[in-house]
C-alpha cells in the first residue's frame, strides 16, 4: 500500500500521461477523494465544426470518459484499472468558438466491481454545463507494473 | 447537385478533429463503412494496450455524422444532442471499422444506431445509440 498522497500523484500523473490524454494536452486542474477536474486547452486540429470553430463533441466524450476514470481511481491506494461499461452523454449545448473545455467528475458509488460516475464539461462557467455524463466502469484487478508482460 | 459521395469527402475533410482521428471512410452504394486505423496517439490503456473509450465514442459518433452527410445536403454540421456507448470489448491496436444505421430521420431530429468492430462484425467492440439535431440549409 502507498500513502494517500502518493496514490493522488499517481492518479494525477496517469490523468495525463496516457497517450490519447497527451495527444488532446489534458492538464490536469485538481484531484481529491473520488474527484477529479481536466482541462483540454482549444487547438484547431480539435475543431469539429470549420464553420463556428468550435471544439469536436468527440474531444468532450474522450475529456468526460477520462475524467470519470480519474475520479473513480483518484484517492485509492490500491491499484487497478478500469474498463468504460457504459457512457451517456447529454449535450446542452455547443462550447463557445475557440474555447478550451474544463470537465469534472464525481466517482459516487464504489463497490467491489463496478464504479458509477458523473461528470459535466463547460467552457467558461461550471454552472452552464455544455454537457453532462453518467457512466459506469467495471473495475479489472491490480494493474500490472509499468513495463510488465502483459 | 452533388452526389453522396461528393458530400461525405467534403464532411471528412473538412472537419479537422476527424483528420486528427485518421477516420476515413467508404462508400458502397448508400451502405458508408467508416475505419479507423491505428495509431499511437489513440491508446488509453498502455497496458493493453487499448484504445482510449473516448476514442472509440467518438469514432462511432463521427461515424454517424457521417452517414447523415451522406442523405443530407448541406455544408452545416449537424448537432449531437445525446449518445448512449455500450463498451463490449476492449479496442485493440488494430484498425477499427464502424456502420451507422439511420433509423429514423426526420424534419429535425435524427435517431442513429452504430456498431464498431475490428476483426469480426459479428464481435462489435462497442455500440452507440444517439439523436441528433438536423442543421437545415
Amino acid at each position: 500500500m502507498i500513502s494517500p498522497e502518493e496514490a493522488l500523484k499517481a492518479a494525477a500523473q496517469m490523468a495525463t500521461s496516457v497517450p490519447h490524454a497527451a495527444a488532446l494536452g489534458f492538464e490536469l486542474v485538481s484531484i481529491g477523494e473520488s474527484r477529479g477536474a481536466i482541462r483540454t486547452p482549444w487547438r484547431e486540429e480539435l475543431v469539429g465544426d470549420p464553420a463556428t470553430g468550435v471544439i469536436a463533441s468527440g474531444v468532450v466524450t474522450a475529456l468526460l470518459d477520462h475524467c470519470c476514470g480519474l475520479a473513480i481511481t483518484a484517492g485509492r491506494r490500491d491499484s487497478f484499472s478500469t474498463a468504460t461499461l457504459d457512457l451517456r452523454i447529454d449535450y446542452m449545448r455547443p462550447a463557445a468558438p475557440r474555447m478550451g473545455i474544463v470537465a469534472s467528475a464525481h466517482c459516487y458509488k464504489l463497490t467491489r466491481t463496478i464504479a458509477f460516475v458523473r461528470a459535466q464539461a463547460w467552457d467558461a462557467d461550471p454552472n452552464d454545463p455544455i454537457a453532462t455524463a453518467q457512466a459506469a466502469f467495471i473495475l479489472n484487478g491490480p494493474a500490472p507494473a509499468p513495463g510488465a508482460a502483459s | 447537385m452533388t452526389t453522396p459521395a461528393e458530400q461525405l469527402k467534403t464532411f471528412l475533410q473538412s472537419v479537422p478533429y476527424i483528420r486528427f482521428l485518421g477516420m476515413t471512410a467508404e462508400l458502397a452504394g448508400d451502405e458508408m463503412t467508416a475505419i479507423l486505423p491505428f495509431a499511437p496517439h489513440l491508446i488509453g490503456n498502455t497496458f493493453l494496450p487499448a484504445l482510449h473509450g473516448g476514442v472509440i465514442g467518438a469514432f462511432m459518433e463521427m461515424t454517424a455524422l457521417a452517414q447523415l452527410s451522406v442523405v443530407q445536403d448541406t455544408p452545416k454540421v449537424h448537432k449531437t444532442i445525446d449518445v448512449t456507448i455500450e463498451y463490449l470489448r476492449p479496442g485493440r491496436s488494430m484498425t477499427t471499422y464502424a456502420r451507422a444505421d439511420l433509423r429514423k430521420v426526420g424534419r429535425r431530429i435524427a435517431n442513429v444506431t452504430v456498431e464498431a468492430w475490428q476483426e469480426a462484425k459479428e464481435s462489435p467492440i462497442a455500440a452507440l445509440r444517439g439523436h441528433f439535431l438536423l442543421s437545415g440549409d
